[in-house]
C-alpha cells in the first residue's frame, strides 16, 4: 500500500503522511508517538479519509488508486475497524450492535452469526443490554465482535486496549489471536504499549512524523532503536541481547550473559526457550552509580566499569558507562557533583534483579 | 371565542410543523455535517426570521407570491388561483417564519452525535441513508421533537406575517391572534381576554412539557444508560 497525503494538523502546519508497505496475514503493529500519522493510515485504508495520491489494495481488490481514479466508498470496502473510542451505538442493545453489519443477511443467519461470535467472545449473557450498562472490558469485546462478525477482509485496530487493565487485555488479545488463526486476514494494530507489541507483533512498523522509520520484529525495533523517540516509547534505554547461563528456580532468578561480553546479569526467572536469545531491558533511571565498590547490598548486580561520556539534557545527566557492555545511566546534576564524576573515572553500577525486564 | 379561528390556527400550526420537519431534517443534517466553506451564509439566512420584523418578512413574501411576481404567475398557471390572501399562502409564509425554530434544534442535536458512530456505521457497510435513520435520527430525536414543538408553538402565536399575507378573512386566514386584535379594536375586551388566556395557557403547557422532558435523562442525547 502506498499513499501520500497532506493533513493539516491544527496550528502546527501540515503533516505529510507518506507510507509504503505491504502486509501479510496476521498482526502488523503500527508503533509511534501520537501525531505520527498512525490513525491517518488506518482511516485511509478504511476510506474515512482520502489520500491525495497513492494506491491501496486489500486481497487483490483495489480500494483506492489516484491514477486510475478509483476510490471505493467505505461501506463497500469490507474492512473491519475497531475505533479507539469503540463507537458502540448507545441506543442499541449489544445484539443490535453486533448485527448492525449483517443487515443484508436474512434473520436466521444474522441470529446464528451473532450468537456464535458472542459465544466465542464471552458476551452471550449481555446480548440484551445496552453498551452503557456493561463494563469497559465487555464493551471492548462487543466492539471487537461487531467488527469481526461481518468477516472483514482486513482488520484495523486503533489502540483498542488502551483503557483496559492488564489481565482483561491479555484475555481479549488471546481471543483475537484465536479468531485470526481460523480467519487469517491482515490486521493493522496501532499501539504505543510495548506489552501489546510483544504479545502480538510479528512485525512492527515504526512511524514518526508521517514516515515509516523502522520495519522489523518488535525485538529488533526496540533493541536497536534508530531514533531516540522509539527507545523512549519502549521505555528502556538499555536493551541487551543475552544468553542464558544458569537458572535458579529456588531463588526465582536466572543468570544471563550480555552478548559476547563477560558481563552477567541476575534477572527474574522467566520461562524462556534456552536456544533463543533473551532480551533484557533496563531503564537508565533504575541504575545506581557508586564511585567506590559498594558493600552489603540487597541488589544482586554490581558491575564495575568506566565512564565513557557524560552529557546533560535538561536536568538529566546521561552517562555512558563501559563495563564490557555499554550501559546508559541517568542521574541528577547534584549526584554527579557529589560523586565528582568525570569521563574515564571508574564506577560501579548497581542494578536490582527486578529492574531487569525480560522482553521475550 | 371563535372556534373557527381556533381550529384554523391549529390546522395551520400542525401543517406548518409537519412541513418544517420535512425541510428541517435534511437541512439540519446538512448543516450538521457539511464542511462547505460558505455554510455560514446558509446558517445566517435560516436564522434571519428570528430578528426580522414579521411585517418585513410578510411584505416580501406577499410581493413574492403576488400575481405580479414570477412565483405568483407560475402558481396561477399551475392551479388557476392565487396564493396571496389564502390559507395556502399563509402556510408558505409561516413555514419561512418558523424555519429557524425547527432547523436550529435539529442541527444542534445532529451535530452532537459522535462522528465516530457515523464512521463505524460506514465501516459496517451501512449506506448514508441507513446511517441517518438508524443512528443520527434516533440519537438526535430529542432535538427533532424540540424543533417540532417550538415551530408548533411559534406558529400558533404569529401575527405580523399572517396579517401581511393572509389579511383577515374569517375561515380562510383569520387566526387566533388576528381575531384577538379584531376584538380589541372593537373594544370587545371580554372575548379578547378569554382567547388570549387560552393561547397563553396552551403555549405555557407546551413549553413546560418540552423543557420538562429535556431535563429527564431519557431524552438527553447521551442518556441511553
Amino acid at each position: 500500500m502506498r499513499k501520500v497525503l497532506g493533513n493539516p494538523t491544527g496550528n502546527d502546519g501540515r503533516l505529510t503522511v507518506e507510507a509504503q508497505f505491504s502486509v501479510s496475514n496476521g498482526f502488523t503493529i503500527l508503533f509511534g508517538p501520537s501525531g505520527a500519522g498512525k490513525t491517518t493510515i488506518l482511516d485511509c485504508v478504511a476510506g474515512l479519509r482520502k489520500p491525495d495520491s497513492g494506491h491501496i489494495a486489500v486481497d487483490g481488490t483495489v480500494l483506492f488508486d489516484s491514477e486510475q481514479r478509483v476510490s471505493i466508498p467505505t461501506r463497500h470496502r469490507n474492512v473491519g475497524y475497531l475505533f479507539q473510542t469503540l463507537a458502540l451505538f448507545p441506543h442499541m442493545t449489544v445484539r443490535q450492535n453486533i448485527e448492525y453489519g449483517l443487515a443484508q443477511r436474512d434473520e436466521s443467519e444474522r441470529q446464528a452469526r451473532s450468537s456464535e461470535i458472542a459465544e466465542s467472545f464471552g458476551i452471550a449473557a449481555l446480548l440484551d443490554r445496552r453498551p452503557g450498562r456493561i463494563s469497559g472490558g465487555e464493551r471492548q469485546r462487543v466492539a471487537l465482535a461487531r467488527a469481526l462478525v461481518t468477516r472483514p477482509k482486513a482488520l484495523l485496530l486503533d489502540e483498542p486496549m488502551s483503557a483496559l487493565d492488564r489481565s482483561t487485555k491479555s484475555k481479549i488479545l488471546d481471543d483475537l489471536r484465536k479468531w485470526n488463526e481460523s480467519r487469517a486476514v491482515p490486521i493493522l494494530y496501532v499501539t504505543h504499549e510495548r506489552e501489546e507489541m510483544y504479545a502480538l507483533g510479528d512485525r512492527v512498523l515504526v512511524l514518526e512524523a508521517g514516515k515509516i522509520v523502522a520495519d522489523a520484529t518488535p525485538h529488533l525495533v526496540l533493541s536497536r532503536p534508530q531514533r531516540e523517540s522509539v527507545a523512549q516509547l519502549a521505555g528502556f534505554e538499555n536493551i541487551f541481547d543475552c544468553s542464558l547461563v544458569a537458572a535458579h528456580p529456588d531463588q526465582g532468578t536466572m543468570t544471563c550473559r550480555i552478548g559476547q561480553s563477560e558481563v552477567t546479569l541476575e534477572v527474574p526467572l522467566t520461562r524462556v526457550a534456552t536456544e533463543k536469545p533473551i532480551w533484557v531491558g533496563v531503564r537508565a533511571g533504575d541504575i545506581l552509580l557508586a564511585s567506590s565498590p559498594p558493600h552489603d547490598l540487597s541488589a544482586r548486580n554490581v558491575i564495575a566499569g568506566t565512564i565513557r561520556s557524560l552529557r546533560r539534557q535538561d536536568v538529566t545527566i546521561i552517562a555512558e558507562v563501559d563495563c564490557g557492555a555499554s550501559f546508559t545511566v541517568h542521574l541528577t546534576p547534584s549526584a554527579r557533583q557529589s560523586l565528582n564524576l568525570e569521563t574515564g573515572k571508574p564506577v560501579w553500577l548497581v542494578i536490582k534483579t527486578y529492574s531487569c525486564h525480560i522482553l521475550q | 371565542m371563535s372556534l373557527e379561528a381556533l381550529l384554523l390556527t391549529l390546522r395551520l400550526a400542525v401543517l406548518v410543523s409537519l412541513i418544517l420537519m420535512a425541510i428541517g431534517l435534511p437541512l439540519g443534517y446538512w448543516l450538521a455535517s457539511s464542511r462547505w466553506r460558505w455554510k455560514f451564509m446558509v446558517e445566517a439566512i435560516v436564522a434571519l426570521p428570528i430578528v426580522l420584523p414579521p411585517t418585513v418578512l410578510g411584505y416580501y413574501v406577499l410581493v413574492a407570491i403576488g400575481p405580479l411576481s414570477p412565483v405568483g404567475r407560475w402558481y396561477h398557471k399551475l392551479t388557476g388561483s392565487s396564493l396571496a390572501f389564502t390559507f395556502r399562502g399563509l402556510v408558505v409564509g409561516s413555514v419561512l417564519y418558523s424555519l429557524p425554530f425547527a432547523v436550529q434544534p435539529i442541527a444542534a442535536a445532529f451535530s452532537s452525535v459522535d462522528r465516530n458512530l457515523l464512521n463505524a456505521s460506514a465501516t459496517l457497510g451501512a449506506s448514508p441513508w441507513r446511517t441517518f435513520w438508524q443512528i443520527v435520527f434516533p440519537l438526535g430525536l430529542p432535538g427533532v421533537l424540540t424543533g417540532f414543538v417550538l415551530s408548533l408553538a411559534h406558529t400558533l402565536g404569529e401575527f405580523g406575517v399572517v396579517l401581511m399575507i393572509g389579511g383577515n378573512i374569517p375561515g380562510a386566514t383569520q387566526t387566533i391572534s388576528i381575531w384577538i386584535y379584531d376584538q380589541v379594536q372593537a373594544l370587545n375586551y371580554g372575548a379578547a381576554n378569554r382567547m388570549a388566556a387560552l393561547l397563553l395557557v396552551v403555549c405555557s403547557v407546551i413549553l413546560t412539557v418540552l423543557y420538562g422532558l429535556r431535563r429527564t435523562r431519557k431524552w438527553g442525547v447521551w442518556g441511553w444508560q
